[in-house]
Formats: C-alpha cells, sequence, structure tokens
C-alpha cells in the first residue's frame, strides 16, 4: 500500500522533472532562435564604432537607466551633449535600407525584420515609450 | 434601548443580480468610454483648449464632494455621541469611501496619461493643493477604513471615538482642499475666492447626505426591512438645514463678487447672459437644488411624506451637479480678463472675441466616463455590504 | 512625411549659417552676447535670464508671421484633422503656442496687435500648481513642461492666466526633431529652448518677424538688446497686478 504511493510520488517527480527541463529547454531554445535569426544585429556605425557610450553589457541591463537620468538633466538643465541621448542611440543603432531610407528601430517587421528597439522590448514585452514622442529615424 | 444587530443584505438573490447585471453593464459602457478616449485622444470629448476641464470633472468633484459629505451620520454619531444615529454609521462610512473611490477613478481616466498615475504616487509637487488632495484622499480611504473596523469589531471598540474624530477632521480638510483647487487660481474670474472652501464644505453636507438617504431607504425597501419615520425626518430636517446653508454661501459668493466693479462682467455673465449657465444657475442651483427641497423638507404636509422626501434628496444631487457645472465649466467659459479697459475684436485663439464666452458641449464619451464613475463607486456597494447594514428596529 | 522632416531640418541648417554670419559682421557687442549663451555641454543657470520685449506699434494687423513661424519651428501643424472630426470643435482643441490678439481701447477706441504666447513668469502659477513638479521653470527663466512626467492633469491650464497652454488631444503622426511632443501631454512655448542650447540666441518669431517687432534677449545683461530697449521705451507686464514679473513686457498696449 505504502509502497504503491511511493511510486506514484516516484513517478510524479520524474514526470515533473521532465516537465520542467522541457519548459527550460524551449525557453532557451527560444532565446537562441532570437539571437540566430540575427535581430540584434547593430547598424553599420554601431559595427563600426569601437563600442557604444558604455560596454555592450552594461547597456544591456542598464541602458534605462542611463537615458532616464540624461534626459532629467536635458530637459531640466539644458546640458544636450549627454552619453543618454535618445537621439544619438537612435543615430547609430537605425539600420539603413538600400534605398537609403532608414527604417524605425521601434519596427517589429519589414525590411531587415525587427529591429534594434523592438527586437528586445517585444522579445521581453516590455512596453517603450519613448517614440510617442521622440523620432524613430535619424534627423541628421 | 434594544440592542443593535447587524445582518447581512437578505434581498431575493435573483433581484441582487438583477442590480449588479445593470450596474455591470453601465461599468463596461464606461469602460469602453475609456479606451475610446485613450486610444483617440482627447479630441474624440468635448473638451479642448478653451475649455480645459469638461464633464468628467464635474461628476469628479461632485462625487468626491459627496464622498465627505455621505461620512456625516457616522461622524454625528460618533463625534457627537448622537446615539440614534450609530446604527447608520457603518453604510455611511462606506459610502464615503465608494463615493471617493468613484470620483477619483474618473479623475484619474480622465488624465492625458493615465498610465503614469505612479507618477503622482511617487513625485510630489508640495506646492501644488493638487498634490496635497492626492494625500488627502488616500489618508481618508485609510482613516475611514480603519473607522470601519472599530466599528463593526468589539476588539476594535475602545478606538472608536478618535477614529470617528479623526475621520471627522480629515473630511473637513479634504473639502477645503477640493474647494482650494479653485479657491487657488487667481487666474480666472470665477474662482481665486477663500469662500468657495467653505462652500464646498456646505455642499458637501448636502449632496452626501441626499445621497446618503436615498441609499438608506432603497436598501431598506429593497429587503422589506421597516424604516422607521423618526430616522427619515431626522435626516430631512438634517438635510434642509444643509441645503439653506448652501442658498446663504451661494448667496455670499455672488454678493461679494457683485460689489467689486471688477467681476462685474463675469457676475452678468452667469446671472443674466451667460444661455446654459445661467439656465442652470438659476433653474438647477437655485431652484431644484435649493428652494424646491427646502420647501419641501420644511412643508407641514409634504415634508411629512416619505416619497416626497425621496424626491427632494433627488433635486439636492440633481441641483449639486448643475451647481459644480456652472462652478467649473461656467467659470472657464468667461473670457480671462487679461486686458483690463479693452476689447479682444480678434484672436488665433479664441481669446473671448467682443466679450463672446468658450463654447461647450459635452460628448458622449465623456459623460459615459462620468456618469459610469458614479455607477462603479454604487458597484462596490451591494458586493461589500453584504455583511453589514444597520437593523432598523433599534434606531427608534 | 519624410521630406517634412528633412525641409525643416535645411531651413535650420540654413538659419544656423545665417546666425553665425551675423556674429561675424555686426558689432562686437552682439558677438560677446552669442558667446554668453550656455554652450550645449554645459548647465543653464540664473546669471541669464531670456526675456523679450514686443513692440506692438510696430505689430502689423493682419500679419502673422510670428505664429506661422512658430507653427513650423516646433512643428505644431504636422498632422491633420482627425477623421470624424468637427471642424469647429477641432479648431479650438489645437495646440496654439503663439496667437495673434488685436485689441480695442473701450474708451478711445484705439486698435493695437500683439502676439501672446507663454510669458515665462518668475512666479509662473502653473508651475506652482503643477501635482508632479513636470511644470517648472529654468534656471535661465523659461518656464517650460517637462513632458516625461507631465501626467496630463491640465491643472496649469486652469492656472495660467494668459492662457498660453494647450493640451495635446491627438496622435502626432510626424515625431519634430526639434521640440519632441505627443498625445496627452501640456505644452508652451519654450522660447525656442532647443535653440538657445545650441548657443543660439534668437527665437523663431524674433527671426520671422518683417517689423522688427520681438526683441529678445537675455534680461540679465544691461548691454544685450531687450535690456536697452527696455530701459529706453516705456513696457508693461499683461496682468502686472497678479505680480508674477513675466520675462515677456509690451510696450504701447
Amino acid at each position: 500500500m505504502s509502497k504503491s504511493i511511493e511510486q506514484k510520488s516516484v513517478k510524479f517527480a520524474v514526470f515533473l522533472a521532465v516537465l520542467v527541463s522541457m519548459l527550460m529547454i524551449s525557453t532557451a531554445y527560444a532565446g537562441k532562435n532570437w539571437r540566430a535569426e540575427g535581430n540584434s544585429k547593430a547598424s553599420q556605425m554601431a559595427q563600426n564604432a569601437e563600442m557604444c557610450v558604455r560596454d555592450t553589457d552594461f547597456m544591456r541591463r542598464n541602458h534605462m537607466e542611463l537615458i532616464q537620468h540624461d534626459r532629467d538633466v536635458t530637459v531640466r538643465q539644458g546640458v544636450r551633449t549627454l552619453d543618454g541621448s535618445l537621439k544619438g542611440c537612435v543615430t547609430c543603432h537605425a539600420n539603413k535600407q538600400e534605398s537609403g531610407e532608414y527604417v524605425p528601430v521601434t519596427a517589429m517587421s519589414g525590411p531587415g525584420g525587427s529591429q534594434f528597439c523592438a527586437s528586445c522590448h517585444v522579445y521581453t514585452s516590455v512596453s517603450l515609450d519613448c517614440f510617442q514622442c521622440h523620432s524613430t529615424v535619424p534627423t541628421e | 434601548m434594544k440592542k443593535i444587530f447587524y445582518k447581512e443584505w437578505d434581498i431575493a438573490s435573483q433581484t441582487y443580480w438583477m442590480i449588479l447585471a445593470v450596474l455591470a453593464v453601465i461599468s463596461a459602457v464606461a469602460g469602453f468610454a475609456v479606451l475610446h478616449m485613450e486610444h483617440s485622444g482627447h479630441w474624440v470629448t468635448g473638451m479642448s483648449n478653451q475649455i480645459v476641464w469638461g464633464t468628467p470633472h464635474v461628476f469628479a468633484v461632485f462625487l468626491i464632494v459627496a464622498a465627505s459629505g455621505a461620512l456625516n451620520v457616522a461622524s454625528i454619531a460618533s463625534v457627537f455621541n448622537k446615539k440614534a444615529y450609530k446604527p447608520l454609521a457603518p453604510l455611511s462610512a462606506l459610502l464615503a469611501v465608494a463615493l471617493l473611490i468613484g470620483g477619483l477613478l474618473i479623475l484619474v481616466l480622465d488624465l492625458g496619461r493615465p498610465e503614469r498615475l505612479m507618477v503622482a504616487m511617487t513625485t510630489y509637487n508640495f506646492k501644488s493643493i493638487f498634490a496635497w488632495n492626492i494625500l488627502l484622499y488616500n489618508g481618508f480611504i485609510a482613516i475611514v477604513a480603519f473607522y470601519l473596523w472599530t466599528i463593526l469589531d468589539r476588539k476594535m471598540n475602545r478606538f472608536y471615538k478618535a477614529a470617528g474624530v479623526a475621520a471627522f477632521v480629515w473630511r473637513l480638510i479634504l473639502t477645503t482642499g477640493t474647494g482650494s483647487i479653485f479657491g487657488f487660481l487667481v487666474a480666472r474670474q470665477g474662482y481665486d475666492a477663500a469662500i468657495l472652501a467653505p462652500w464646498f464644505i456646505i455642499m458637501s453636507f448636502g449632496f452626501g447626505l441626499a445621497i446618503y438617504m436615498l441609499v438608506l431607504s432603497d436598501f431598506f425597501r429593497l429587503s422589506d426591512r421597516p424604516l422607521g419615520d423618526s430616522v427619515m425626518f431626522r435626516l430631512k430636517n438634517l438635510l434642509g438645514v444643509f441645503v439653506a446653508a448652501s442658498l446663504l454661501l451661494t448667496l455670499m459668493y455672488h454678493m461679494t463678487n457683485l460689489y467689486g466693479t471688477e467681476n462685474h462682467a463675469f457676475e452678468a455673465f452667469i446671472l443674466r447672459d451667460g444661455g446654459i449657465y445661467t439656465a442652470l444657475f438659476w433653474i438647477g442651483e437655485i431652484l431644484i437644488g435649493g428652494l424646491l427641497p427646502l420647501a419641501i423638507v420644511f412643508h407641514p404636509s409634504l415634508g411629512k411624506s416619505r416619497s416626497w422626501i425621496y424626491a427632494a434628496a433627488i433635486m439636492v444631487i440633481i441641483g449639486g451637479i448643475a451647481t459644480i457645472y456652472v462652478i467649473i465649466i461656467g467659470g472657464q467659459a468667461f473670457p480671462m480678463a487679461m486686458f483690463p479697459g479693452k476689447t479682444v475684436i480678434a484672436s488665433g485663439f479664441y481669446d473671448g472675441i467682443n466679450g463672446l464666452a468658450s463654447t461647450y458641449s459635452p460628448s458622449l464619451a465623456e459623460a459615459l466616463l462620468g456618469i459610469g464613475g458614479g455607477v462603479r463607486m454604487l458597484k462596490i456597494l451591494p458586493m461589500s455590504m453584504a455583511d453589514e447594514v444597520a437593523d432598523p428596529h433599534s434606531a427608534s | 512625411m519624410k521630406t517634412t522632416d528633412q525641409t525643416d531640418h535645411k531651413r535650420r541648417d540654413f538659419l544656423k549659417t545665417g546666425v553665425a554670419a551675423s556674429a561675424v559682421t555686426l558689432a562686437p557687442g552682439i558677438v560677446m552676447h552669442t558667446a554668453e549663451a550656455a554652450p550645449r555641454d554645459k548647465a543653464v543657470d540664473s546669471s541669464v535670464r531670456w526675456g523679450m520685449l514686443v513692440d506692438t506699434f510696430k505689430c502689423a494687423s493682419g500679419c502673422d508671421s510670428c505664429v506661422q513661424a512658430c507653427n513650423e519651428e516646433n512643428g505644431l501643424e504636422a498632422y491633420s484633422m482627425p477623421e470624424g472630426a468637427d471642424p469647429e470643435k477641432w479648431d479650438q482643441q489645437r495646440p496654439k503656442w503663439m496667437r495673434n490678439v488685436t485689441l480695442k481701447d473701450n474708451l478711445s477706441g484705439r486698435i493695437s496687435n500683439l502676439p501672446l504666447m507663454c510669458q515665462h513668469c518668475e512666479n509662473p502659477p502653473c508651475a506652482d500648481v503643477c501635482p508632479t513638479g513636470a511644470s517648472f521653470r529654468r534656471a535661465d527663466g523659461i518656464v517650460m513642461v517637462d513632458r516625461h512626467t507631465c501626467i496630463g492633469c491640465r491643472y496649469c491650464m486652469m492656472a495660467c492666466p494668459y492662457k498660453a497652454r494647450s493640451f495635446i488631444h491627438e496622435n502626432v503622426d510626424i515625431k519634430p526633431e526639434l521640440a519632441p511632443r505627443g498625445k496627452g501631454c501640456v505644452e508652451s512655448c519654450n522660447f525656442c529652448v532647443h535653440r538657445l542650447d545650441d548657443g543660439e540666441t534668437s527665437t523663431a518669431c524674433q527671426d520671422a518677424c518683417p517689423e522688427n517687432a520681438i526683441i529678445f534677449g537675455d534680461l540679465n545683461d544691461p548691454n544685450s538688446e531687450v535690456s536697452k530697449a527696455l530701459a529706453e521705451y516705456p513696457s508693461v507686464q499683461i496682468r502686472a497686478d497678479l505680480r508674477l514679473n513675466t520675462g515677456v513686457r509690451y510696450s504701447g498696449i
């Protein structure tokens, strides 16, 4: 009697372990797939530059804090040459089509596929407020 | 004196679900109105860069003002030690919170960027009376919730008096703050008056009590519980006093304005030439919201009729919404006096050309948003009122 | 869409060169003044207070060059009326940072014209009432809205004695390069702050005025053109009774 309960729980544990690992693998695979598609490919300008305003790891994790801090300094104190300039981000990270026209950094599909900002933000489903007001293509 | 029994609202479940369904439908319509406004932008409303605050604000301010007034009955019991009112206190406190949440919901959903509510909650400009009001509203909900706890839980009964006094003082400050939202605006002729704060307090007494009386009699009627005449008669006399006081402050406000030549144009606009605002003032604010209910509640025979008292309470509410409409929209429609001694004969931005008032017609979306807020607060009631309604027998 | 952005940019480049050229050719005083403006990488401070004098004697009836220039500079007309909107109501909902006003004296019947915009008060009521502090006064006297923290409550519009503020009622299709703006926030004249931060010392309206009725500059610098003009001619503040110490003054009304 007690043995059968034990067997059942072992079976259940195995089942759970398989389920969890399948989930983990599928998540990891999704991540891999996302990179394999080349979505995070930087624009020519970004590739030519040695690195971003900070190193890539820092930027991946903290770009929002940098942008938010510098945005306050710009608006409130009129300093316009900061690293966290959104215009700077867009200028460097927007891709150009063969026709010479820029693709918006928030484009999720279309020429070149998912673009710099969209690729991560859609993937992590973090909403992106900047471009309700700011331009998604370089204006220079 | 008999012991007080609190018992759940025992109406037929069919009726209960019917009420709930009707309220849910209206809330859903309001919800769609909000989505429509947020998606398209405020251009779908009648509000513009000329009339900045519209119908949603009228309803929101009315509900917020009425919320603090709805607490009256509880305050009379706890602060002024009138035992007869004690059984009526829980409904009073609950109604106050519900009305306030309804009003706040409208305000929040009308924001240009409602998703940034977090910003309003975390960054304060303490020079702004608006920021103070955010604290006052949240504090009110917390204090009244605690107050309700002290009423309903015997263990907490020792804090009952203290909580009652705190809630009463807080609600006075809250309505002062709401009145000051307009009283502090130096720019416009219709606002910029210290009397707005006490006026709002008096109005809150009247509006809140009227709503309370309606809810009380409806609840008791639907559950076939007897509601003694003495309760309603006490309340209607109180309502009469509040309405009279409100009329007095209305008179004071306009008399002060009429004394100074500077404000004659504004007074002429509200009292004589303002079209819809003049009509709302005389018919809505003075007649329906003031003189008629006053006559009814103090009339020797009509004042003894429960249905007439009920009608008087409805009139106070209609008149109250008209009053707030005249204050908020009328105050904005009157052109700002930027160039004394001169007439604007042309402008690229409607600066009251030849003294002409700004036009405003509320759109369906904003009206639905406003009404929906009113219903939202009611919707909370039947659901959470399920376990506490005063037993009427003990009231007499 | 694209073309609008590009034209705008070309026009700006042209203006930049224009300013540079004038700095070379004009008197040394002007060059010194240009150098006083905070460069792009320095925080602004209260040693400068930007201000304006409008000479209404020169302001011509029927002319709206300044308003047009303002709209163009800040991208205020970069969209069309939403489908299904009522044109009359829509017109009242459009943002205006600057507008023309024609006044007639009640006693004498004398007519005067003037442009009206944010008066850049020293004690701005809009900043007082803003619950989040999004409405603020910069150290150099410019009153503006931080759209990142504006929640769109419109209390500042209720408080402004000049009706100088506008709420954006609709989606903005074209994102302007110089003044990023979007639905749901309040905005108003900011003395072309992007130009000032770049070291320029003129506003779009001043450059556009064919009669030179608008003089812009540093009120704290006694040698600036605006300070000299204010010292020489009588001028008034609109709603001086409120004692807001406005940065914009008018002569001849």
